[in-house]
């Protein structure tokens, strides 16, 4: 993959050649802009804003984190509270509050049917939520216009087209649609199908199909960008070359929202986590922070008399010791584990199997 | 890019895709020209159709069906290949991914339309020239016929097209589509006057098929492509171009509301 690859220009804030303004600028306050005054402080902020190394044919159409006079104003691109959707009697999504900062990388994470492509899809426009507000890009998804679709890229969890064309071809199609889109070559780079260029879509490997999804999810140059599970399918190594580009695009100051079943994958790529379960958000923070700190106590387990035990504590060596000198030698079947973001994850989602035994000695 | 210039660009990709598919561009592109053989071929030694009782005169069967298999191909062209190929592509998740995208809805129109209308310009040439070259059907040379051919068959394929894409909405699942579809457009080609002689079928009959837009493209080409000597074989003795132009029109207007009304990238909360 080439390094120069993908190059967004850098918005700059510069600041603003007025007393008044200058005397301010070393302030660094943060203020969070609620929805319903959100287009006034955009319409301030743009005129006040310079934008370096962008013609202004290729602005967003709202500028990101502009300063406006001593303030830095921090629009979430994603901003969920209440959200709820019922098909039916059914509620597949049940209250989930969340945001998604500028240029950050959000994993929704949840076992099959836990609501999170239903999340995803009323975000992108494509369903329209029961209650709660939503805004993407600062806009309600369900009124969402052409200019504002031209700001996302989509992978959907699922894609069947025949594809009775070339990779080529495709990837330089969908590029026409966008004000300034990727080169195709860079793209196909990316995503390693350089060689697959002039193969028909249909000709191709499930999880080649995945990466021409995948390439025709970030050819607009999207700000925002959803991932409905994009991996799967994917070999080791093209995962493991996917994830180095989502670093790059991540780097190139893309918002991501990802879906994923692979945990390592959240853990490698996501700035912050929710884990969904049955509709709701059962939790959500850095990954490091998912399950809260006791999940992330070490557990300690062994035999005794054939019978399992397992205790979670913050001095295992002690409790090891304690053991030892109870059974006056080596203890049978002694593991001392941290807890993987997997094993936090399954304890989160009520996976009874993987549920750690909590008993005292 | 602008609206245009996008739909100007879907309809070279429409058109790649359209003929790189081997099974429509045998069942909808050529079909009209495999039918137009079949029946010139199958009636080869039956004489001629409007003979003078001497025997004299008239014209041959091939002759006779050029002007249906015209119409068939405006409207297989239109309401079939379209109305199954949108389905389809609602299907199979074509138009989830363009609706994540900032092409507009009237872009994707555009292309299928122009796409149509390329194929079915070529379509009709080929056949016209197998009829003329195969079976030695003799093509108008009057520049007043060919400007009836001309608006006829492009308010006719355009109409088509229109009706296509509304019909496309009614079946639920792309693999439902051609069963959906074809009893529709096969019906309409044997009560129209595209495989049976329009002017035997009872006039009960002619009056449901005179609702539909089909009997009218047939007519239209009828007064194009048959001597005079046979419009007075037609219902009220006359092409009637006049109710030509308005059926036609009905229907492109109920067709444009029904795509207003009914087209959506995806089926919203299915």
């Amino acid at each position: 993959m080439r390094a120069s690859l993908l190059v967004l220009p850098t918005v700059v804030a510069v600041p603003v050649a007025k007393p008044w303004a200058l005397s301010f600028s070393i302030s660094t306050l943060r203020v969070r802009v609620l929805t319903q005054t959100l287009w006034f402080g955009l319409a301030l902020g743009q005129g006040e804003c310079q934008f370096k190394g962008i013609r202004p044919a290729e602005l967003p159409t709202a500028p990101r984190g502009c300063k406006l006079g001593a303030m830095t104003i921090d629009v979430p691109a994603v901003q969920v509270r209440g959200l709820t959707k019922s098909y039916g009697a059914a509620l597949a999504v049940d209250g989930i509050s969340f945001e998604i900062h500028d240029g950050e990388t959000f994993a929704l994470l949840g076992p099959n049917g836990a609501g999170k492509s239903t999340t995803i899809e009323i975000l992108e426009g494509y369903r329209n939520r029961s209650g709660g507000d939503v805004t993407v890009l600062g806009v309600d998804p369900q009124h969402g216009g052409l200019d504002w679709k031209a700001q996302l890229g989509i992978v959907l969890q699922s894609s069947g087209e025949s594809g009775n064309v070339s990779v080529h071809e495709q990837l330089t199609h969908f590029a026409g649609y966008y004000p300034n889109p990727r080169k195709v070559s860079d793209v196909l780079d990316a995503v390693g199908l350089t060689d697959k260029a002039k193969t028909r879509i249909s000709r191709l490997s499930g999880g080649q199909r995945r990466r021409v999804d995948v390439a025709l999810g970030i050819i607009g140059r999207p700000r925002l960008l959803f991932l409905d599970e994009p991996t799967t399918g994917f070999d080791p190594a093209a995962r493991r070359q996917f994830w180095a580009l989502i670093n790059q695009l991540k780097n190139e100051g893309t918002t991501i929202l990802l879906t994923t079943h692979y945990l390592d994958e959240a853990a490698t790529l996501a700035d912050r986590a929710g884990v969904i379960v049955g509709g709701r958000l059962v939790d959500i923070g850095t990954i490091d922070q998912i399950g809260g700190a006791a999940a992330k106590v070490p557990l300690v387990r062994w035999q005794r008399d054939g019978v399992e035990h397992a205790q979670r504590t913050s001095e295992p060596a002690a409790l090891a010791a304690l053991l030892y000198a109870q059974a006056g030698g080596e203890v049978d079947g002694l593991q001392i584990t941290r807890p993987s973001l997997e094993d936090i994850y399954l304890d989160l989602v009520g996976n009874p199997a993987a549920a750690a035994v909590e008993e005292t000695i | 890019m602008n609206t245009v210039t996008l739909g100007a660009s879907r309809i070279g990709y429409e058109l790649r895709v359209y003929f790189r598919q081997g099974d429509s561009v045998f069942f909808t592109f050529l079909f009209p020209i495999v039918m137009l053989s079949i029946f010139a071929v199958a009636f080869s030694t039956s004489g001629n159709i409007g003979s003078a009782p001497d025997g004299s005169g008239g014209i041959s069967f091939a002759a006779f069906y050029v002007p249906g298999m015209v119409a068939a191909g405006m409207l297989l062209s239109g309401v079939q290949n379209l109305g199954v190929d949108i389905a389809g592509e609602k299907g199979d998740g074509t138009l989830k991914r363009l609706g994540g995208t900032p092409l507009p809805v009237f872009s994707y129109f555009m292309g299928k339309i122009g796409m149509v209308l390329v194929s079915s310009v070529l379509q009709v040439a080929l056949l016209l020239l197998v009829a003329r070259f195969a079976f030695n059907v003799a093509l108008p040379t009057e520049p007043g016929k060919w400007l009836t051919f001309a608006w006829v068959f492009l308010f006719g394929v355009i109409t088509s097209c229109v009706l296509g894409i509304a019909l496309s909405a009614l079946p639920r699942t792309g693999k439902s589509a051609t069963a959906v579809v074809i009893p529709i457009v096969l019906l309409l080609q044997f009560i129209s006057g595209v495989y049976l002689n329009f002017a035997q079928l009872p006039g009960w009959l002619q009056n449901v098929a005179a609702v539909f837009p089909l009997k009218w493209m047939a007519q239209g080409m009828r007064s194009v492509f048959l001597p005079e000597s046979f419009e007075a074989i037609e219902p009220g003795g006359a092409w009637n171009l006049g109710s030509v132009a308005l059926v036609m029109g009905l229907w492109l207007v109920v067709g444009l509301i029904l795509c207003r009304l009914t087209f959506r990238w995806i089926r919203k909360d299915s």
